[in-house]
């Protein structure tokens, strides 16, 4: 093995840890092909212990960016369970770089964002809910084996986690 | 997670996007078999239009759509296509665009003439002027098409084809078949289909 004379290897080590810190300040974004790999992941078999919310949006529908906001603060929520929050993007792949990230930075959004890329959608629509005609915003949520669904805007932080906890009900 | 692919993303600078929309949910609308209400609307031409003074029209292909939804935008192309194909047979295309233009400025009645100027629409677009047309059909989206018969019996109900990103990987043309399929008196099938779109926007 080839000794190293130099601090060579501090250096990367410090470079890629710097590297490492400046990408995890950015936001993640994960890509779903298939919507079956979706439900695998995200929807079956959750802990009743915590509520998770998924929120169907794309940076081009303004009704979503007014109440992403809103959204964006569940983090902050401190009931009996804890609630997990899924951003679903449904922008399109070739906008990731263009118009979903730049959106996510300048808005500050931190949060985990799914973007959900399977082009079957007339298949996929009614596994999310049966009732949604496909408009967005629309918003799913799930506590172990209930679920409920909204087709609808959220006018207030207020309005959102309101109706989000009727899954306690 | 083998389908799945992370990135990690650098972001970049950011373009603002206007906030000032709202919209409420209709729930209610037209099931396959209901008759659809017709209505006088007035269209692009500055004339008020109604589906029974369309002549030789043996149906009717009726579809919400506007100018800002980047759904509607691409298809587009594809409804010019459905017109010149369909329009000749007796089957027209009447666009009706939900939106109320002060939700949304670019659906505005003078926009919609700037557009339809642009791409050249060889089919009727109308404003839901009032929006009182739309929750009649149940329409919740832009593009949303409802097929009617002779006597404005709803025969299909949704969207155009199966993939609105990209038309040369389309592999169902579910407006064409169901037009197709009421042209030869055989079943529609599927009768409903769904596809993402951009919710109607109300004051």
């Amino acid at each position: 093995m080839k000794k190293y004379q130099s601090n060579y290897p501090i250096k990367a080590f410090l470079f890629l840890t710097l590297l490492w810190m400046q990408f995890s300040s950015y936001s993640q974004v994960v890509v779903i092909e298939d919507y079956a790999d979706f439900e695998s992941e995200y929807l079956v078999g959750r802990s009743s212990d915590t509520i998770y919310v998924f929120n169907f949006w794309a940076t081009w529908c303004k009704p979503c960016v007014q109440e992403l906001p809103y959204f964006d603060s569940l983090n902050q929520y401190a009931g009996a369970k804890p609630i997990s929050l899924v951003l679903v993007s449904l922008d399109f792949k070739t906008q990731i770089e263009k118009s979903l990230v730049p959106f996510l930075t300048k808005n500050n959004i931190k949060n985990e964002v799914v973007l959900l890329a399977d082009g079957k959608v007339n298949k996929w629509i009614d596994e999310v809910d049966p009732s949604w005609s496909g408009s967005i915003p629309a918003t799913l949520v799930i506590n172990g084996d209930k679920r409920l669904f909204f087709e609808q805007s959220f006018h207030s932080y207020n309005e959102l986690i309101n109706t989000i906890l009727k899954i306690e009900k | 997670m083998k389908k799945l692919m992370m990135i990690l993303l650098v972001g970049t600078l950011g373009y603002g996007t206007s906030v000032m929309m709202t919209e409420k949910e209709e729930t209610n609308g037209y099931n396959i078999g209901d008759v659809a209400t017709d209505f006088s609307l007035k269209g692009i031409d500055g004339k008020k239009h109604t589906l029974s003074e369309i002549e030789g029209a043996k149906g009717y292909v009726v579809v919400f759509t506007c100018n800002h939804c980047p759904f509607a935008k691409m298809y587009e192309d594809r409804i010019i296509a459905l017109q010149a194909e369909f329009g000749p047979k007796g089957y027209p295309i009447i666009a009706i665009n939900p939106n109320d233009p002060i939700a949304e400025p670019d659906d505005s009645f003078a926009k919609m003439k700037e557009r339809a100027k642009e791409k050249g629409f060889n089919f009727l677009y109308l404003l839901d002027d009032g929006q009182k047309i739309y929750p009649q059909y149940g329409a919740t989206k832009t593009p949303h098409v409802f097929l009617l018969n002779e006597k404005r019996v709803v025969q299909y109900i949704g969207a155009i084809d199966d993939n609105a990103r990209d038309e040369a990987a389309v592999k169902e043309k579910f407006l064409a078949n169901a037009i197709n399929a009421l042209i030869k008196g055989e079943k529609i099938s599927p009768a409903v289909t769904k596809a993402i779109g951009c919710s109607i926007k109300t004051k």
